[in-house]
């Protein structure tokens, strides 16, 4: 369960948002809508444990993340805007290290499997740096597929895919949330993932 | 999920997994690599060339001349370390690795040496000769800097975690790193002039190893800190 009471962001002295608070409990999904600039990244950021929040508490399982450490690490999946991807490697290279980091193996065939499921068969073996946006984009999100972490941070997942990538994707994450698994994504696309309605989250000044 | 396609790894395999990247990607890259050892080659090269063969003199100046060629030339590389993970994202997936980041960071460390700081010991002893160096100081010169380029790495690696994301980091990342690499040169150098003079060179090279050993210990927990501050 991850809850946050009283959370708050600045940046510089404009505050972006303040006495932040939710509750989201396994099976749950939040969607955190605002403008550009609202701070949806910078609270994504907070709730990964990459920025300290400037007032307020973030709490797993009732105990503050900072306490956690690594255990908190193991929690979470984050992917941001940038895709994590090195550009000389190969998507399955990539793969590979990208796990490896998160400590867990991944087999050679294993990995060429998910890149597959991913939409990526046959290109596996390509540098990404002459993939396209939207693959660069399945290579990461092919982090999805083998990952145990129970809660998912995902910013602006389905920029860059197209219509069926955008339907696996709602799938994948709706059978996470099925399987008891959090996720907290922002996305200013409308987008139907299977699986009940979802918490929002709207930031503004 | 996909059940029974993976295990676990442990903390060793995370960082060797780290290290394996790291020399992947300079092999993939290799102008980047041969930039900084064509570096150290020509700058040593063209002292030589400059003064004429005047062999006393030549022989004076080299321990100065190679251990000044191998700090820039090790400086060149050392923006390198952290800004391409920062830009696509890799940095923050290893701030959120399970393992512990100053692991992480020393296999970073570990890898720039491997790529920047080796070929330079390795070269050093032909570069020598054209100064006119007796063998046992060329040997005293390779010692020195397989002690020394750790510790270039080592030290580069802190003012490289803080320069991150700054405006014109890199001119800064030299003026920051510089000083800080001046105890190394002193003891690197100071210990093939202490050969040639014949005072041997035990003294110097226990200390610049005391200091490798010092900053082995301190360079990746301070690294650690700035990394989490530049990417707050």
């Amino acid at each position: 369960m991850l809850s946050t009471s009283d959370l708050a962001c600045a940046r510089g002295d404009r505050r972006l948002f303040s006495g932040l608070a939710f509750t989201l409990a396994p099976g749950g999904r939040l969607h955190v809508g605002g403008e550009n600039g609202a701070g949806k990244t910078s609270l994504l950021r907070m709730l990964c444990g990459l920025s300290p929040p400037d007032a307020g508490e973030i709490c797993w399982q009732g105990t503050p993340i900072g306490q956690l450490g690594d255990e908190y690490r193991q929690t979470v999946l984050y992917l941001g805007h940038h895709n994590a991807l090195k550009d000389d490697l190969s998507a399955l290279e990539n793969l590979r290290t990208t796990a490896a980091l998160a400590g867990v193996r991944v087999g050679d065939d294993a990995g060429v499997d998910l890149l597959r499921r991913a939409g990526l068969a046959g290109r596996e073996d390509l540098p990404v740096r002459i993939l396209s946006q939207g693959q660069k984009r399945r290579a990461a999100l092919a982090h999805l597929l083998w990952s145990k972490a129970p809660l998912w941070i995902l910013d602006e997942p389905f920029v860059a895919l197209d219509a069926a990538a955008v339907n696996w994707l709602a799938g994948i994450i709706g059978r996470h949330v099925a399987e008891g698994g959090l996720a907290v994504l922002t996305s200013h696309q409308e987008v139907v993932i299977p699986g009940g309605v979802p918490q929002t989250l709207v930031l503004s000044q | 999920m996909s059940a029974g396609l993976h295990g676990s790894l442990g903390t060793f395999a995370i960082f060797s997994a780290v290290v394996k990247r790291d020399l992947l990607l300079a092999l993939r890259r290799k102008s980047e690599v041969l930039t900084s050892l064509f570096f150290f080659v020509i700058v040593v090269s063209l002292f030589p060339l400059g003064i004429g063969p005047e062999m006393a003199l030549l022989r004076i100046i080299a321990p100065g001349v190679l251990w000044v060629a191998a700090l820039l030339a090790a400086m060149l590389s050392l923006n390198r370390m952290f800004a391409a993970d920062h830009a696509d994202g890799t940095l923050e997936q290893m701030l959120l690795s399970p393992a512990p980041l100053g692991l992480l960071v020393t296999g970073k460390i570990l890898a720039h040496w491997l790529v920047a700081g080796l070929p330079l010991v390795l070269i050093a002893p032909l570069l020598g000769l054209q100064y006119d160096l007796a063998p046992q100081a060329l040997g005293v010169l390779v010692f020195s800097l397989l002690i020394g380029t750790p510790l270039l790495s080592l030290i580069g690696a802190i003012g490289a975690a803080l320069t991150l994301g700054v405006r014109g980091g890199g001119v800064l990342l030299s003026l920051l790193t510089l000083p800080l690499y001046i105890p190394a040169l002193i003891f690197g150098a100071g210990a093939v002039e202490a050969d040639i003079s014949g005072l041997g060179a035990g003294g110097h090279l226990s200390l610049l190893a005391a200091l490798l050993a010092l900053s082995v210990f301190f360079a990746p927990w301070a690294t650690t800190a700035a990394l989490r501050i530049s990417l707050e």
